[in-house]
């Protein structure tokens, strides 16, 4: 269903202004990474792409949306997920019984992809008793079991230790190379130049610039993001 | 101080013999009790539900009536339901004053609020926290309203448990439509008010001891669900 069209996209609650007038077309293929420090509307950007947040002022144009329904070709990964009470699995099948999936092609698929993300042992014990890390893989997991073309993760580290963030970016890499679109949002300059491919530099609700990521770390365009990434890296 | 004791003394002694007329009473204020908590859940947990999940105009007043509705004082249920089934009143047809049934109606009409309310409360609060995560899972409203029923079930357990709790200690409302006739429509409430007034201790005490255990043990036992949920689902 891609590309994205954002067009004059802005967003505001009451006479705060989130987003302001965002420009952007996002294609097929390249991991997107949306950067900036908190509060620029990193977050707020994605629930509006997708869907959960309706823009105050412009458009978003799915351009290669078949029928009616973008929602059941997308799916997202939340900073912190919400895991229902149930096993690990049954969480995984819900999305899935929800897409209209019989319970037993349900299960399958779901067992299927918690094994991928290293999560079969643990298929039966409820999802909230699993670790801050687990839990993340399971909300992938969930998330890629429903085979979106465009997968959306707001901070999906945000919280966690070195050794969980690597198991999540190794599992972030899988689902793109299994041909799912990944736009993510970080404000971690490590793992945007470790997962990302373009950079989307927002600041104060604006997008600052748009750059393939080698070229945002070496003369980043805006002096916004110059300034941000000397902030975060302050030895270079 | 000594017509206590033996009061405590005689009431033993018909518990643990199983009297006829106390197991009687305590078996009608069971099911009388029992019936309305399960048709106040049917009409109370989905109307939470709904006031939780939807947005409509008029909510806010919803809520604070139903909220002020918790506090209904029995008597005035009584009164209201007594109105409505008696002879001349709009359901006066039916001819179920004085019967089970309508101390049935009254106490599901005293406890639907307190179940709606309570209900709307916890299953609101767990919308918050559910609704990005179901609605980007493509839950529907229906849908997710009965997720969060799911998933908040240990604190409506407890919440009906306490419509019960209610329920079964309430006088006002049952002895006014069921007249505490004897045999027919004497519960326990009824029947230590009135074993009281007329200076039967025993049987009196006795119920008293049988509603208090009842109470507690119902505590013990939300309690102890509680916690196992908590250890099991997190």
């Amino acid at each position: 269903m891609l590309p994205l069209e954002l067009n004059g996209l802005s967003f505001a609650v009451g006479d705060t202004r989130i987003i302001r007038g965002i420009t952007a077309r996002i294609e097929a293929g390249p991991r997107t990474v949306i950067l900036g420090p908190n509060g620029a509307g990193k977050s707020v950007l994605m629930r509006l792409c997708h869907g959960l947040l309706a823009p105050t002022d412009g458009r978003i144009t799915w351009h290669g949306a078949r029928n009616g329904d973008v929602r059941r070709h997308q799916a997202m990964v939340f900073q912190r997920p919400v895991m229902l009470r149930r096993s690990a699995l049954a969480n995984v099948m819900y999305g899935l019984v929800l897409a209209g999936k019989s319970r037993r092609e349900s299960e399958l698929r779901a067992m299927d992809v918690l094994e991928v993300v290293g999560l079969a042992p643990h298929a039966s014990r409820p999802a909230r008793v699993l670790s801050g890390g687990e839990q993340q893989r399971l909300a992938l997991a969930r998330a890629w079991a429903l085979g979106p073309e465009v997968l959306f993760l707001d901070e999906p580290t945000a919280n966690l230790d070195p050794s969980a963030t690597q198991d999540i970016e190794h599992i972030i890499n899988a689902i793109h190379a299994s041909g799912t679109k990944i736009i993510m949002t970080t404000h971690n300059l490590g793992q945007a130049r470790r997962l990302g491919d373009e950079i989307l530099f927002l600041s104060n609700g604006r997008l600052m610039e748009r750059t393939p990521i080698d070229r945002f770390f070496r003369e980043p365009a805006s002096p916004e993001a110059a300034a941000f990434i000397k902030g975060e890296l302050p030895w270079q | 101080m000594n017509s206590l004791g033996e009061a405590f003394g005689a009431a033993w002694r018909l518990l643990v013999g199983f009297d006829a007329e106390l197991a009687q009473v305590v078996g009608l204020s069971l099911q009388v009790s029992i019936t309305a908590v399960m048709l106040a859940t049917l009409i109370g947990l989905p109307l939470g539900a709904v006031i939780a999940v939807e947005r409509f105009c008029g909510r806010q007043t919803l809520i604070v009536l139903l909220n002020a509705l918790m506090g209904l004082p029995p008597v005035v249920v009584g009164l209201l339901v007594y109105l409505l089934l008696s002879r001349a009143g709009p359901l006066g047809s039916l001819g179920i004053l004085f019967t089970p049934q309508a101390m049935i109606i009254a106490q599901t009409v005293l406890i639907a609020p307190i179940i709606a309310a309570l209900s709307r409360q916890t299953i609101e609060d767990a919308w918050r926290e559910y609704e990005e995560q179901l609605r980007s899972l493509g839950a529907h409203r229906l849908t997710a309203g009965m997720t969060l029923i799911w998933d908040t079930r240990f604190s409506l357990l407890t919440i009906i448990l306490a419509g019960f709790g209610r329920a079964v200690a309430e006088v006002g409302a049952v002895m006014i439509v069921g007249g505490n006739i004897d045999g027919v429509t004497r519960v326990m409430t009824t029947a230590i008010a009135l074993e009281t007034s007329k200076g039967d201790l025993p049987l009196a005490l006795g119920l008293g001891i049988v509603l208090i255990t009842l109470v507690v043990v119902l505590n013990g036992l939300v309690a102890v669900i509680r916690e196992a949920a908590l250890r099991r689902y997190g």
